[in-house]
């Protein structure tokens, strides 16, 4: 439900009236426990990607935001239920997720799918390969028919792999390569997989209007190329051309 | 109604790998929800039976070890019952999980304690021992002095006194007690594909098809109302069986004696 | 070393040790009176009002609490949000549910939308507390129920005896004789409340097994100054020997409690201490 212990991120000095229904803070749901898009930094706050983006976003729209994290699980039910006013946090556009909530455009282009294993000559499809439970990667590899082993975080994936438990993990390629930067035991393997949509922000079906202030946000990011600027500052995914 | 029998002949026996490979990918019709919810609850009922049946020994043997006058066999009773008494079950999961994984990268033997079958099925068994041990010590302690007076009296000692008198004696005082704990089992038999073993194949126990449906619906209010209407079910029976059993271990006892359901002030989990 | 184990995210990991003894020690009392109320009912003469009783007590303990905290917290939630929405926006012209959205009106939002972060959190930390109440209310219920009965019927037949009234008999009679019957079972319900904390997670409560696996996971160089390798065996041997070392104070304290209800009893160990006096 609500968390404890965000940051707050008083931006906009505008205290949003910008918006009819009251939105005078908009509050930011994200999960901050997917590095480089979200996660927590030293100081405990929420920080990434998403996090730069979405102040950004919240700038331009003349909104007060505020960042709370929630689990992954509960995620749509708890934005659904109004405890939060948006998701920002690497959700892939698809269209399961679209019949109950609406996402803005995506902020990112499709991200490919990869394999980490311990040594590059490992067949996913011959092997063990580990996701993370209720993710689109799981089902992936269960509609593949390959052996399918799911874990409860990333961190439990990639902990499996180095323990012989599971041959390949299989995440998003950014996620992988942030986790796989300085150390040398996994390495990337060439295979990749493109699955779901790019990612957008998702926004309750009823909430139009704040959904059109961050669409012209985005698109205004987009037409000045600060968004390009920030997807290659943290590696998440490819620019739009 | 033929799409349910359908549905129920291919995702019955999901959980432990037979019938329809691919999880049902829409619709996510009530009559799915309920088989493989219930499929599920295969799992939960194996663990739950088979470490309550595997602990009641180990949980006598504790018990005795505990009451024993050896001081070695006392504490190592007593600190085997406050080690997994005293932490949570979600922890013990987690370092039982992290061990065995080490162990099978030294030696083969271990391949199997991974999987939540055999790992999972030790930790509960060792939870269950030692939880069961202090309600049996418990009911030990409380032993009318006469019964034991009684079995000397009549010459017996040892192994037969312990197996003809104590013992029984024991079971009767701990019983409610040890329905409590079992009742517990079955429900802490939630968390092994939840937080402690990781699901092969898509094979999981019934919360794992539960939130499965609540993740593809987006809404908790069906699958976890289903969920727990079986664990109703399951927690009725318990109690059934366990009474039964009960009765019979106070059936020599004067009619208006026999405590129906009486509360006994004694370690409930 | 004594920066990172002062960095902002550790702080968090400390506090939320304080967050877990705050919420027990609220739960407590609570889940106690739930009990209490539970108890009362399932013994009420009044038959609805002991079906109701004893329904709460039977149903709360046949679920898990995983499978509780999971669709509870969020019914709670939009249960007390509809009721406001009633009470503050009758005239309200949408409905409540529209398509699979939850909408009330804002004045109804609890907490209010513009509400600091510090009533978010709180808010959310009191509807752990009250979801945690209820589950071990149930079980509370169920002891308290059972002591009871177990006071001696000898003692409510003097009570009658001297011209008592039902009412009377169950507040001097029944109810400062029962806590020693209800004490072992009470106390053993606090055991299990304390090994319950680490569920808090599911209820949105950032608790210590949150910061564990945030802090113990493996950290690259290029997110935090302090990269290192899967430490989450360090952080939680850390939440394994708190644990044991609450669940030890727990006992001895409990078992004070116990010696002292136990002086003047008409119990066993009772008989004891006495014996042991003389």
């Amino acid at each position: 439900m609500k968390n404890l212990i965000m940051t707050s991120a008083a931006l906009a000095l505008t205290a949003g009236m910008a918006l009819a229904d009251g939105h005078s803070v908009v509050r930011m749901g994200t999960e901050g426990a997917y590095a480089p898009w979200n996660f927590l930094n030293d100081a405990g706050e929420v920080d990434g990607f998403e996090r730069e983006l979405g102040d950004e976003l919240c700038a331009r729209a003349e909104l007060t935001c505020e960042w709370v994290t929630n689990e992954w699980d509960s995620i749509i039910p708890n934005l659904v239920s109004g405890n939060y006013d948006t998701i920002i946090a690497g959700m892939s556009i698809t269209d399961e997720r679209d019949e109950v909530i609406d996402f803005t455009q995506e902020y990112t282009p499709a991200d490919p799918t990869s394999f980490a294993a311990l040594s590059t000559d490992v067949d996913p499809a011959a092997g063990v390969v580990a996701a993370q439970t209720g993710t689109i990667q799981a089902a992936y590899i269960a509609d593949q028919g390959w052996t399918l082993v799911e874990f409860a975080t990333p961190e439990e994936t990639l902990a499996a792999v180095r323990a012989g438990e599971a041959d390949a993990v299989f995440a998003d390629d950014s996620f992988l390569a942030a986790a796989l930067e300085g150390q040398e035991e996994l390495v990337m393997l060439e295979q990749q997989v493109t699955l779901g949509g790019g990612v957008g922000m998702g926004i309750r079906e009823s909430d139009t209007e704040l959904k059109d202030a961050f669409n012209a946000a985005i698109t205004s990011m987009k037409e000045d190329g600060s968004l390009n600027a920030l997807i290659e500052k943290w590696e998440v995914a490819s620019t739009f051309e | 109604m033929e799409d349910c029998i359908q549905t129920i002949s291919d995702y019955a026996f999901r959980s432990i790998g037979f019938g329809e490979r691919i999880l049902p990918r829409e619709g996510f019709t009530l009559c799915q929800q309920f088989t493989l919810i219930g499929s599920g609850m295969i799992w939960n009922v194996y663990f739950g039976v088979v470490a309550l049946v595997t602990g009641f020994f180990l949980a006598t043997a504790v018990a005795v070890g505990k009451a024993s006058d050896n001081r070695i066999i006392h504490k190592l009773s007593a600190w085997f019952i406050f080690l997994f008494r005293g932490s949570p079950l979600f922890i013990q999961f987690f370092f039982a999980y992290f061990f065995f994984l080490s162990l099978k990268g030294q030696y083969a033997f271990f391949d199997p304690f991974t999987a939540a079958w055999l790992g999972a099925l030790i930790v509960l068994f060792l939870n269950t021992s030692a939880y069961t041990g202090e309600i049996f010590y418990g009911a030990l302690q409380s032993i009318p002095k006469g019964d034991i007076e009684a079995a000397d009296a009549y010459g017996l000692s040892g192994w037969p006194r312990f197996r003809r008198v104590i013992w029984p004696t024991m079971l009767r005082l701990a019983w409610p007690a040890y329905t409590n704990e079992g009742i517990f089992l079955f429900h802490s038999t939630t968390l092994v594909f939840f937080s402690g073993f990781p699901a092969w194949q898509q094979r999981g126990d019934a919360l794992y098809y539960a939130s499965f449906f609540a993740d593809k619906t987006f809404n908790p209010f069906v699958p976890y109302p289903i969920l727990a209407f079986y664990f109703i079910l399951l927690t009725l029976l318990i109690i059934t069986i366990m009474g039964r059993i009960g009765t019979r271990l106070n059936r020599h006892l004067p009619q208006d004696a026999k405590p129906k359901f009486r509360f006994r002030p004694q370690i409930i989990r | 070393m004594a920066c990172y184990l002062t960095t902002g995210k550790h702080m968090g990991f400390y506090v939320s040790f304080g967050t877990v003894l705050l919420l027990l020690a609220i739960t407590a009392p609570l889940a106690l009176s739930f009990g209490f109320g539970g108890a009362m009912a399932a013994r009420s003469p009044f038959a609805p009002l002991s079906w109701l009783g004893k329904t709460y007590i039977a149903i709360v303990r046949g679920v898990p609490d995983i499978a509780f905290f999971l669709f509870f917290v969020i019914a709670l939630d939009q249960g007390i949000e509809v009721l406001r929405h009633y009470a503050k926006c009758p005239d309200w012209p949408d409905t409540i549910r529209q398509g699979n959205d939850f909408i009330v009106c804002q004045q109804a939002k609890m907490p209010l939308g513009a509400a600091p972060q510090w009533v978010h959190e709180t808010y959310g930390f009191m509807i752990a507390v009250f979801t945690f109440a209820i589950v071990f209310g149930a079980f509370a219920a169920n002891v308290i129920f059972g002591a009871m009965r177990a006071v001696p019927k000898a003692q409510l037949e003097t009570a009658e005896a001297y011209g008592m009234t039902r009412r009377q008999t169950f507040w001097r009679i029944v109810v400062p004789q029962m806590w020693v019957y209800a004490l072992p079972g009470l106390g053993n319900l606090w055991m299990v409340l304390i090994k319950a904390t680490p569920l808090l997670f599911l209820l949105g409560v950032e608790d210590i097994v949150y910061w564990a696996r945030e802090l113990g996971g493996t950290k690259t160089p290029r997110f935090t100054d302090y990269p290192h390798g899967d430490w989450r065996m360090w952080y939680f041997l850390v939440l394994l020997v708190f644990y044991l070392g609450f669940t030890r104070v727990s006992e001895i304290v409990l078992d004070r409690i116990m010696r002292r209800l136990t002086k003047g009893q008409a119990t066993a160990a009772g008989e004891a201490q006495r014996k042991a006096a003389a």
